[in-house]
């Protein structure tokens, strides 16, 4: 930990241009799997008005069938627009929620035996999430908010090991150790998110589930934050879910990424071919209508229509009434994920539409 | 669905040198604690012309919606206006008495704030509304005053404004009521909205949608906006000029096209680069140290010297003045000399 501590001292000096990915990752095994993940919500009316009424249950489907793999070491994101259902994968992979079918492994161990208590890889499963004013307790100081996983899941002995530790992961996330006698109130936003990425490192964990965690933040914070993440990765060689809606921040953060419309993986490809290359037409006008630096004075053409309510998403492909490549059999067929020139596409005309 | 005829090349002109709409002179702003008064906004001067959308950016904290509360006249204790003048249409408007301030308010400026809902009564139908604001703000009435707010409607480019009229604001989605938002804005025929985050809580797809709109409607009614956000990218696309607040003070103003590719002050270059964009492939994202000082702890001299690269000695001792011009400038000793570019 102690040259991370270093870096982040010496935060400033502007980062050398260095291309990327560095050369001596290789292909790893995949750490997490996910298995046609899906996640339905019962969102129906009271019993009684249902009787009254006369209307039906209903359901939402927040995630709908999701597969992909995470290699040791990688990083993933899952990039869409509210209510996409990036978040609840993102808690179904965390072990928070239990999906309503399908599987997601940790070292081929399925998760809910994990998140059960029994196995060892539990300490191995962290998460952090966006909002680092709701997700650390007010009252506690904060050298207990990051004795916590280290106490509950007894990794060390004696209350002077555990000081030690937290000392170190203080350190070790841009703090200094005194600040563990302060309470969360007393840090900004920025230092926050510190705490709380400090408190996800406590169990030494090799996957980490980060839902938006820096959404909340400024950009120049934000930059801080994502840098401390990546220098983090590299030196313990973690394992990211990544969770965004920013695509800039995944393109920055990510080896493969998904993107998400309405419950489904409508692409999945690594970083470089999705950016270069989107074949989705919901990722290419994502992209298009992303404001960037360059847009100066520019006109976006901006997508037509908005999101549809998922209680009652429309028939055939999801995203068929805003697209533009549209015809009628989008309208009756649901896509399935396939592979199209080393991506992996949801779309009938994937082929047909590629510029 | 949407008129999208504005040009790039004439969004992107320089304003013209015309009479100002708004003129800000000096305005400081305080928040008054047990303790005493905390400046949060501190001597800021600035211009906005007719039809010109000026962005106003900074971090959380740096004060950018506190002036825009200030120029609204919406300003409550325990904050208060503690210097300078606002000028709106050649009138001073920051002293009036509280029945002619609501009068402008509304009028002459109205404000978009970044959640629809907080802008909108739940209780009463979007026409209901809509013709109170018609009606409360110009001559016309009964039947003319519901016209004009289904013209409203179809303006923001909502389908159906007749029919929907009738509809509360929870039956409609988050980008469709931010444009009865900007409707109702729009009700009174305002000179200048005040725009605070109004894409905020917007999902990127819908966002272009309504930065379209607000340039689309200061190019065909000549409403100024005042487009507060933090959010670089919006700035870029939507606005004319910008300014950039730190710790309660305009540190550099000038076009979005010089502010954006060669920014003055070192403050604007570090925020710039910690923005990450697609295809920017670095290994770790440029970043400022440390963090924007708090505002009842401002350092002497410039306040952002104790995270500036190209600190001086002079900037620990001096605080540096934004120099009255119309074009680009910055609040910086280094730029002043010429030490850096």
């Amino acid at each position: 930990m102690s040259t991370i501590a270093a870096a982040h001292i010496a935060i400033d000096r502007p980062a050398e241009p260095r291309l990327e990915p560095p050369p001596e990752r290789l292909p790893a095994a995949a750490l997490v799997k996910v298995r046609h993940l899906r996640k339905v919500f019962d969102v129906s009316a009271p019993w009684i008005t249902r009787v009254t009424t006369g209307q039906g249950r209903k359901t939402l489907k927040a995630v709908d069938d999701i597969s992909f793999e995470i290699p040791q070491g990688r990083t993933l994101s899952l990039v869409g627009e509210s209510g996409c259902g990036k978040s609840t994968a993102a808690r179904c992979i965390a072990g928070l929620q239990k999906p309503t079918s399908g599987t997601v492994s940790y070292r081929d161990t399925p998760i809910e035996d994990i998140a059960d208590g029994a196995s060892p890889y539990r300490r191995d499963i962290q998460m952090i999430f966006q909002d680092p004013y709701g997700s650390l307790n007010p009252r506690w100081r904060v050298g207990r908010i990051i004795a916590e996983p280290i106490l509950a899941l007894k990794l060390a002995d004696g209350s002077r090991d555990v000081r030690e530790r937290v000392a170190d992961l203080l350190v070790g996330v841009g703090l200094s150790a005194a600040d563990s006698d302060k309470y969360p109130h007393e840090f900004s936003g920025g230092q926050r998110q510190r705490i709380a990425v400090a408190r996800a490192l406590a169990s030494r964990p090799a996957f980490i589930v980060c839902d938006e965690p820096t959404s909340a933040l400024d950009v120049s914070v934000q930059a801080q934050i994502l840098n401390l993440m990546r220098d983090l990765q590299d030196e313990l060689g973690l394992t990211y879910l990544f969770i965004s809606h920013n695509l800039a921040v995944v393109d920055h953060m990510s080896d493969t990424v998904g993107v998400m419309y309405l419950g489904r993986i409508v692409e999945l490809a690594d970083k470089e071919t999705l950016f270069r290359s989107p074949r989705h037409p919901y990722s290419k006008l994502l992209m298009r209508t992303m404001p960037t630096l360059h847009s100066i004075g520019a006109i976006r053409e901006p997508m037509q229509g908005e999101v549809p309510n998922p209680i009652d998403p429309p028939h055939g492909c999801a995203f068929n009434p805003r697209c533009p490549f549209a015809v009628e059999r989008c309208r009756h067929e649901r896509p399935e994920i396939r592979a199209v020139d080393g991506s992996l596409v949801a779309c009938h005309r994937a082929e047909e539409i590629t510029q | 669905m949407l008129p999208l005829v504005t040009s790039a090349a004439s969004a992107s002109a320089a304003p013209e040198r015309a009479a100002p709409l708004v003129e800000v002179k000096g305005l400081q702003v305080a928040l008054n604690t047990e303790s005493g008064a905390i400046p949060v906004v501190r001597d800021v001067s600035f211009e906005i012309m007719p039809g010109e959308i000026l962005g106003v950016v900074g971090e959380s904290g740096a004060g950018k919606s506190m002036m825009g509360t200030a120029l609204t006249g919406l300003i409550d204790p325990p904050l208060a206006i503690v210097g300078g003048e606002i000028h709106c249409n050649g009138r001073r408007i920051d002293n009036l008495p509280p029945e002619d301030l609501r009068k402008v308010r509304g009028a002459e400026i109205a404000t978009i704030f970044q959640d629809p809902l907080t802008s909108l009564n739940p209780v009463f139908t979007i026409g209901r509304q809509l013709v109170e604001t018609i009606e409360e703000h110009t001559e016309l009435k009964g039947q003319a005053a519901r016209q004009e707010a289904i013209s409203l409607m179809a303006q923001v480019g909502i389908p159906a404004p007749e029919a929907r009229l009738a509809n509360y604001p929870h039956e409609f989605s988050g980008g469709m009521r931010q444009r009865v938002v900007i409707a109702l804005a729009l009700a009174g025929r305002p000179r200048l909205i005040v725009a605070d985050e109004p894409t905020t809580a917007l999902d990127v797809s819908i966002q272009g949608q309504i930065i379209a709109l607000l340039r689309d409607l200061c190019q065909r009614k000549g409403t100024a906006v005042m487009l507060i956000t933090h959010d670089m990218g919006v700035i870029a696309e939507a606005a004319q000029r910008v300014a950039v607040m730190y710790a309660g003070r305009i540190v550099e103003i000038g076009p979005v096209r010089d502010v954006i590719l060669t920014p003055r002050h070192p403050y604007t270059r570090g925020l710039m680069g910690s923005i990450p964009e697609v295809g920017r492939r670095l290994r770790r994202l440029p970043q400022i140290a440390g963090a924007m000082p708090r505002l009842d702890a401002i350092p002497r001299g410039c306040a952002f010297s104790p995270r500036c690269p190209d600190v001086m000695d002079i900037c620990r001792q001096e605080r540096p003045e934004l120099k009255p011009s119309a074009g680009h400038r910055a609040a910086c000793w280094a730029t002043e000399r010429g030490v850096a570019a």
